[in-house]
């Protein structure tokens, strides 16, 4: 009979080991031209942080947890909200010309 | 099963449906069509996520140990200050500057990682029990991570800002002080594990001496190495936060971090694999001097120096020219004089395309950004393998600010930039090369293309002398 925290810890292993797969692959299929995006999206999704610190600020109750949750939870919003606000708008350049396109260009193109 | 446990069930399952938004919005970035689209189903995920974990925290409250005041206070005080900040750095930064806003970005959230497990930590040391071996194991290893990843991300952060010196900055007996960090470290770590007791002075040891990891870590690496560096720490936050979630047992911290721990990870391999470097020999390295290395003036074979009315009368009357844009291009903020000189070349009817090398810029792909930013449309912009076999059918391969990459000497072992994938420049009919200086590159070597009897060299700023070639080309 496995113990209850030994089964948490499993899980939580399991899970653990198979995000790092899925992260593999799925990255490995990024072209080159969108590695800057990739790499501040990525960056934006370990954002997902805040969570953790609102979970820990909505528990903690002696003053030096007050300042450590106050500051993890501004760290950790900044990362999300910049991290995606730049990532967007590193994407939305990424677009053929807006103005009509020559006929020339669509030639070279095909 | 209650309200609460009813409630419980339903945030988790929202955390799910955040991580599987991470997952195919990550899918969606494969294409430059879908790329945004995917950005936004991933802060999507991220909305929902956050937003089940507020519900979570004001039903546990309000069903359970009683509202809390002060800890709202706290949430929305710091999400009100950093959503602020990110949001007015994020819309005003230049897209030049974004590296370093990424790394600093990068740095919060290793912060934040850290934060978490110094937090727990000392609510258990304030509890007195001993903790379990594997909550320690994940709090320490938390702690480091994130400590390193925080101060070393402000580092790289600087370096790129120039507000520390691009340079390597050698610290004496640097590898030394390194190594005594990560015994010291250990030693605390192993001693925490032994005996189980929560020790908060231990952990402060082992919090100092990653913080101070972090800083000699990166001090001695070059500007120039500074991508891989930081999507190397990028990997490393990425792992804190999963260690986060093994510390609060929170699955979605887990499957989030190990994600981008992942992506961070292939990111590094990569990029140094495009430099034809180890991340290895990066981390222990400490040369790759950046920008502005002037060198001295290259030997074996003579230069040829061409001036800007010869170039513009070769532009404009060639029929495809393909542009081959480098990290001096990115310095010198020359993207849209470069743009400005395609333009003009296209309506006189020549066929412009872009040679993008994988680490062509400051980052992977930080080259399509800017090119993207100057308004360059993306299918102009041909990645290397695209574009090499097209060089010899091109009249003029127009180099600006590209060295190493454009460097024959890499097909021959023997050299420091040996097997690295370069651009095949040498074969297009003409070449003319953009360049402040005959200084050296990154890697220190001479460059062959430009003794080559082919190549013209237009000795100027990238973009003045972009400036000066549409001028030229109007005046024809």
């Amino acid at each position: 009979m496995i113990p209850e925290d030994v089964l948490l810890l499993l899980n939580n292993l399991t899970i653990f080991t198979l995000a790092i797969l899925v992260g593999f692959a799925v990255i490995s299929k990024v072209p080159a031209t969108l590695h800057t995006p990739l790499m501040s999206g990525a960056n934006s999704i370990h954002g997902i942080v805040l969570v953790g610190a609102m979970l820990i600020a909505a528990e903690v109750n002696d003053p030096i947890g007050y300042v450590l949750a106050f500051i993890a939870v501004a760290f950790a919003t900044m990362n999300v909200v910049g991290g995606y606000v730049v990532t967007d708008r590193m994407l939305q350049m990424f677009r053929k010309k807006p103005a009509a396109p020559k006929p020339a260009e669509a030639d070279a193109e095909a | 099963m209650d309200t609460l446990g009813s409630i419980e069930v339903a945030v988790r399952v929202a955390w799910l449906a955040g991580a599987v938004a991470f997952v195919i919005g990550l899918i969606r970035m494969n294409s430059p069509a879908t790329a945004r689209n995917g950005n936004l189903l991933s802060a999507g995920g991220m909305a929902l996520a956050i937003g089940a974990t507020a519900v979570l925290i004001l039903a546990r409250q309000l069903l359970g140990e009683g509202f809390s005041a002060t800890g709202w206070v706290i949430i929305l005080l710091g999400v009100a200050l950093g959503g602020g900040l990110g949001l007015w750095t994020a819309r005003t930064v230049k897209m030049t500057a974004m590296p370093q806003l990424v790394s600093l970005f990068n740095a919060v959230g290793g912060g934040a990682a850290a934060l978490i497990a110094i937090e727990d930590y000392l609510r258990l040391a304030s509890l007195g029990e001993p903790v379990r071996l594997d909550h320690n194991v994940f709090i320490v290893l938390d702690i480091v991570i994130g400590s390193i990843t925080f101060t070393g991300s402000l580092i790289a952060s600087g370096k790129l800002q120039g507000l520390i010196p691009g340079k390597p900055i050698m610290i004496p007996g640097g590898e030394r002080g390194r190594l005594a960090l990560a015994v010291i470290t250990l030693i605390a770590a192993v001693a925490l594990f032994v005996t189980g007791t929560p020790n908060v002075a231990l952990m402060l040891v082992i919090l100092a001496a990653g913080l101070i990891f972090g800083v000699t870590m990166t001090l001695p690496i070059g500007g120039a190495d500074m991508p891989v560096v930081i999507s190397l720490l990028n990997s490393f936050t990425g792992t804190a936060v999963a260690m986060a979630g093994f510390v609060i047992d929170n699955p979605v911290l887990i499957i989030a971090g190990a994600l981008v721990g992942a992506a961070g990870a292939i990111l590094t391999k990569l990029m140094a694999d495009a430099m034809n470097r180890s991340v290895i020999n990066i981390m222990v390295g400490g040369f790759g001097g950046g920008e502005g290395v002037i060198g001295e003036a290259a030997t074996g074979g003579t230069v040829r120096s061409i001036g800007v009315d010869d170039v513009a009368i070769q532009l404009a009357y060639a029929q495809s020219v393909i542009v081959v844009p480098g990290y001096g291009l990115a310095v010198a903020q020359a993207q849209h004089a470069v743009r400005e000189l395609a333009d003009l070349l296209e309506e006189r009817g020549v066929d412009v395309k872009y040679a993008i090398h994988p680490v062509a810029g400051r980052m992977p792909g930080h080259m399509n950004v800017l090119l993207a930013e100057a308004n360059v449309p993306y299918p102009q912009l041909k990645e290397m393998e695209d574009i090499n076999p097209e060089f010899p059918r091109a009249d003029v391969a127009l180099v600006i600010g590209a060295n190493d990459v454009t460097n024959p000497a890499a097909r021959r072992p023997g050299s420091p930039v040996s097997g690295m994938p370069i651009l095949d420049v040498d074969q297009a009919k003409s070449i003319v090369v953009i360049k402040r200086s005959m200084g050296r590159g990154y890697a220190g070597i001479d460059n062959e293309l430009y003794s080559n009897e082919k190549t013209g060299m237009l000795f100027a700023d990238a973009k003045q002398g972009l400036s000066d070639l549409v001028a030229a080309v109007k005046a024809l």
